[in-house]
């Protein structure tokens, strides 16, 4: 795979494959995403632009490619994630099993002492892992075991999404949700919070700010207290947005935002795309069925069909694909 | 805007970021004023230390004992209190079911009975004990969650519970490390109790024992309350709340359950050290699943969530346990009621022991609790609306980071 | 749970079935030798030992498999259902007024039959009246909400066997003679071989019941989607009733078993059986009959091997080690998670 990098691409997907068991869901697709633009894909049902979605996002593990964000590799093979947590202790877990051995065996004196460098091997290896746990896992990513990442590691890096079917945290306030998002943004750890420092005093009242400030850009000013689950359907919307925008994203990622709206509701959301684009400068991939939306707001449409990229071009040129025609409309569509 | 890759996450702090950009698009809004709790903690806790061993010289206690007799309860149920909001940051706020919350607190014992005991020759001052105990009760904490909190939350409670009943067998049968059956005798006592002008600890003087424990909750009630509204606080509610959501916002789920975990530990091995310390005896039979059920039907009948509720309700039922059920004996012992059969069972309330019958009661509360009153006796806010939702949401909350519900093949 | 893992888990459970039949008698053998090596003699003894506790296990993992599948609760109530069972049939017996071992061949096998019937039948209302009153109200609550009030009538059976008849070990009559037979090279007591092949027709009369019949696919169906299966006529809350009937129902026997092949009954035995069983369950692949019955054997193995090689007292640490293991590498369990798919 070459490493040439293209300083204008944020996301530089390729030949990204997923596979379920015996089903590949994206069959080696090459994407990419320049800065500033908004991109939709677009796709019959079941064409895999979920999945596609969801390994950008990290929620899935990829098979198979490689994907580059801001030119650097985030996405390789997949990490075999049940192993992290695990290496943290291999050490002190061996000497325990053998102190363990060592007593049932009855070699009382030897057990004593494994057990102490047990407790003792606990102590570093818990300490690096819970207060620099990204350096600790990028020590460890040095040895091979880790390359790939997860959700919470892609928000870090710049990546923000929505879902299809609504996730917020229906129990929390609406500026609650919006803080949630800020989580990667913010620093103020366990003792920061415990003791109540400055730090973490002035953290906090900067992101209620910013929470608010969001909630404002987003046109929902004045429903800061009010539980998500309460909210009309498309304020839900729009909290989804606002929630994902105070991570702080490069690109965002829209799984269906006008998905269930009427004609004003869908309007006002694709408003609101355009203006986070203009405002922010935050590039936007963005799943959609609603061509009017897709066809108005995009810069480049690529269309999935099967899990295999069809077509890919202006919102025109993808139009007027015929292969493009016949993934929606069936064949002999597309010759008639 | 711009075609410049830059490496490392984005502070927004070299150039005009998202977040001033949206500075410069919207007008600014309203200060955040935070509230002091700390004062709020100290007062109401320095006068509950000051009103409850006063309020047992009052009738009706006054007719149960001693003012000594109650103190010395008050010490014992600062044990179950200090468990109790330990596991409601376990539970109540990162909504991870643990049901072998006890194998912390004997692990908490064990430690001070190694640390300061003529079994090993070492005596560690109770003081530092406290912090070493927590320390290794944290770790044995996330040595269980790391493997394991990637779990769906059912099958997090049954390797819990596996893990608090494998301590205890740990503990019994590894006899040359732990003197089996018998325990660790002849721990020691903490000393310069004579700080607070109470005297010295020891068995026949709770009254250090008291102060203490009250010293420990207070502090644990500071830190823990700090955290609620905090960042850690919002992500434990997130991930209960909706897991893969909470990690597409940029929480690390395990990391932050496993603090969950860790600091759930660590409580419980703060009960530990000072539980050993005060009945100077550690042995396996003290650390059953018994325990860890009592603790949680504290928290759940409590109000999980609540750090107060959680509080009272760990004091209530310690009491009613300790001292309500022994009254009730003599009452209706009283009575002399005549006793019948029923096949097998024989009833007889004259001669009935209502203390054999704290775990038939406790079952009863669970399950009239969550049919009638899910939230506790003093629920907390979220978990009121969470545990009143509509059926079609409450299917929402627990969907697997790796088993996606919106696959799309 | 989610319609996601639907066709994972069915991808390999059909590439499995062969391997699983070979690996079963490998594993088979395996035991044997390992318990032979370490017994000392007693190897076909103690070989039969494990298959008789293995197929208590199986019986009450059985229970656990069921209703976990079809509502995904982990019904900690089960354990001591088994329990309770075990002094029914207790006390059936002393009040029919037996005391030691039934040599009229005939009475035998009508007490048998009476004590199993009765057993089996009071266990079932007694998981239906639980279900009833303790799971139904809350089908739609919060996950933990249920799982609570699990944990509430587990402490409640539990205090009421303590305090209503007795808080230590009663001593069942054993009622089959302690005869062995001799079948070729084998050798095995009447009780064994009683018990063997009663959980055997036990659970393929299951195996048949979920696969053939109407009710059995009502309760697939229920454990697949519940919504759409109530679109589709099935009554759930009879469905899931009757799931809770037969869970007991099968613990109750396992209850009687246990009473005839140990002699004895205490009120906390639920507790450490039912977590063995729900291990059982879970090594199985929860949800997945098959499963449950070979964890129940795989357990029944680990107790016997520790226990002839003299770690009798660390069984425990064992299965849970194991428990947390296979969850850890494996959550699936052995074969997969599917309710009544494989029969």
């Amino acid at each position: 795979m070459s490493s040439e990098q293209r300083p204008d691409l944020v996301l530089d997907a390729r030949s990204v494959t997923k596979r379920f068991g015996g089903l590949v869901a994206v069959r080696s697709v090459d994407f990419t995403i320049p800065f500033g633009s908004i991109v939709s894909l677009i796709g019959p049902n079941g064409a895999g632009k979920t999945t596609f979605f969801n390994v950008i996002a990290g929620v899935y593990e990829l098979s198979d490619g490689e994907i580059l964000f801001n030119g650097e590799t985030v996405i390789a093979r997949p990490r075999r994630t049940w192993a992290e947590p695990i290496y943290w202790f291999v050490v002190p877990t061996i000497l325990l099993i053998l102190a363990v051995a060592a007593l049932l065996a009855g070699i009382g004196i030897i057990g004593h002492l494994l057990f102490l460098a047990t407790l003792l091997a606990i102590i570093p290896a818990l300490l690096v892992a819970l207060t620099r746990p990204r350096w600790y896992v990028r020590m460890i990513g040095r040895t091979g075991i880790f390359r790939s990442s997860r959700p919470n590691e892609m928000v870090s890096l710049g990546i923000g999404r929505t879902f299809q079917n609504i996730r917020l945290f229906g129990n929390m306030s609406v500026l609650e949700n919006v803080m949630v998002g800020m989580h990667s943004r913010m620093h103020a750890n366990l003792l920061d919070a415990a003791l109540r420092l400055d730090r973490h005093k002035r953290e906090e009242e900067a992101a209620v700010n910013d929470a608010r400030k969001w909630i404002s850009y987003v046109g929902m000013a004045g429903y800061e207290n009010e539980a998500a689950r309460n909210l009309p359907y498309g304020y839900q919307r729009r909290l989804e947005i606002a929630r994902a925008l105070a991570s702080e994203p490069k690109l965002l990622l829209l799984d269906e935002p006008t998905a269930g709206m009427n004609p004003v509701e869908t309007r006002e959301m694709t408003g609101l795309i355009a203006r986070v684009r203009k405002d922010l400068g935050v590039t936007i991939l963005l799943i959609e069925h609603d061509m009017e939306v897709v066809m108005g707001v995009s810069d480049r449409v690529t269309v999935l069909d099967h899990g295999e990229k069809i077509a890919e071009g202006s919102p025109d040129e993808v139009r007027a694909n015929p292969q493009v025609i016949e993934a929606y409309l069936g064949r002999g569509a597309a010759s008639a | 805007m711009t075609g410049h890759p830059t490496t490392g996450p984005a502070t927004g702090g070299t150039k005009p970021g998202i977040r001033q950009r949206l500075s410069r698009a919207m007008s600014p809004g309203t200060a955040f004023s935070a509230r002091h709790q700390s004062l709020t903690t100290v007062v109401t806790f320095a006068a509950i230390g000051i009103l409850l061993p006063v309020i047992v010289l009052l009738p009706p206690f006054s007719g149960f004992g001693t003012q000594n007799d109650w103190v010395g309860g008050f010490a014992d149920a600062g044990i179950f209190v200090l468990l109790a909001i330990g596991l409601n940051v376990v539970v109540g706020w990162a909504g991870l079911l643990d049901l072998g919350y006890a194998a912390f607190f004997a692990i908490g014992s064990y430690t001070y009975a190694y640390g300061a005991s003529p079994f090993t020759g070492l005596h560690i001052p109770f003081w530092f004990m406290l912090p070493i105990g927590a320390f290794v009760a944290a770790s044995f904490g996330i040595m269980l969650g790391a493997p394991t909190l990637r779990l769906r939350g059912d099958y997090l409670a049954i390797v819990t519970l596996g893990f608090g009943e494998i301590v205890p067998a740990v503990f019994l049968n590894a006899s040359t490390l732990t003197n089996g059956t018998n325990g660790i005798v002849g721990l020691d006592q903490p000393s310069f109790g004579r700080l607070f002008g109470v005297g010295d600890f020891g068995f026949t003087n709770p009254w250090p024992y008291f102060v203490t424990i009250l010293g420990i909750i207070a502090v644990a009630f500071m830190l823990l309350s700090r955290l609620e509204n905090s960042r850690l606080g919002r992500a434990w509610v997130a991930i209960r709340e909706d897991e893969l959501a909470a990690a597409s916002m940029g929480i690390n789920t395990v990391t932050t359950k496993l603090l969950a975990f860790a600091i759930g530990a660590s409580t419980a091995g703060l009960a530990g050290v000072y539980s050993a310390s005060k009945l100077s005896i550690v042995s396996p039979d003290q650390f059953n699943f018994t325990v860890s059920f009592t603790v949680l039907a504290m928290v759940v009948l409590g109000g999980m969530g609540n750090i107060w509720g959680v509080a009272a309700g760990a004091f209530l039922i310690f009491e009613l346990q300790s001292q309500g059920l022994k009254q009730l004996n003599t009452f209706i012992g009283g009575l002399g009621l005549p006793a019948f059969n029923l096949g097998p069972i024989t009833v007889d309330l004259a001669t009935i022991n209502f203390l054999n019958y704290q775990y038939l009661l406790y079952g009863l509360a669970l399950v009239l609790m969550m049919l009638l009153r899910p939230e506790g006796l003093f629920p907390s806010r979220r978990r009121r609306r969470e545990l009143h939702e509509l059926p079609d949401e409450a299917e929402r909350g627990n969907v697997e980071l790796s088993e996606a519900d919106e696959v799309e093949l | 749970m989610t319609p996601a893992t639907a066709p994972l888990g069915r991808v390999r459970l059909s590439a499995g079935r062969w391997n699983v039949a070979v690996g079963t008698i490998a594993a088979l053998v395996a035991a044997y030798v390992i318990i032979d090596l370490g017994a000392g003699g007693e190897g076909q003894a103690q070989f039969i030992n494990a298959l008789t506790i293995g197929a208590i296990y199986a019986l009450i993992a059985l229970g656990y498999t069921m209703v976990y599948g079809i509502i995904e609760l982990i019904n900690f109530a089960h354990g001591d259902v088994f329990m309770v069972g075990s002094f029914v049939s207790w006390w059936l017996l002393t009040t029919l007024g037996f005391n030691g071992a039934i040599t009229d061949p005939l009475l035998l096998g009508v007490v048998l039959a009476v004590g199993f019937v009765f057993s089996m039948g009071v266990m079932g209302i007694v998981g239906m009246v639980i279900e009833r009153f303790a799971y139904r109200p809350l089908r739609s609550a919060p996950r933990l909400a249920p799982l609570i009030t699990a944990i509430g009538v587990s402490f409640i059976l539990q205090n009421l066997v303590q305090v209503g008849v007795s808080n230590s070990i009663v001593t069942t009559p054993q009622i089959i003679p302690n005869t062995t037979l001799h079948i070729g090279p084998i050798s095995i007591s009447a009780i064994n071989l009683f018990i063997i092949v009663l959980a055997v027709v036990l659970m393929a009369a299951l195996q048949l019941f979920i696969g053939r019949t109407r009710l059995g696919r009502a309760m697939r169906s229920t454990a697949i989607d519940r919504d759409a299966a109530q679109l589709m006529g099935v009554d759930i809350n009879t469905t899931i009733a009757l799931t809770f009937f037969i869970g007991s129902g099968l613990a109750g026997a396992a209850g009687v078993v246990q009473g005839l092949y140990f002699g004895v009954s205490v009120f906390t035995l639920g507790f450490y059986a039912g977590l063995f069983a729900f291990t059982a369950a879970v090594l199985g692949g929860i949800g997945n009959t098959t499963g449950a019955a070979l964890g129940g054997f795989i357990i029944g193995f680990i107790q016997v091997i520790a226990a002839v090689y003299g770690y009798g007292v660390w069984s425990e640490v064992v299965v849970f080690t194991a428990l947390v293991l296979v969850l850890v590498f494996r959550p699936t369990g052995i074969l997969g998670q599917q309710l009544g798919e494989r029969a």
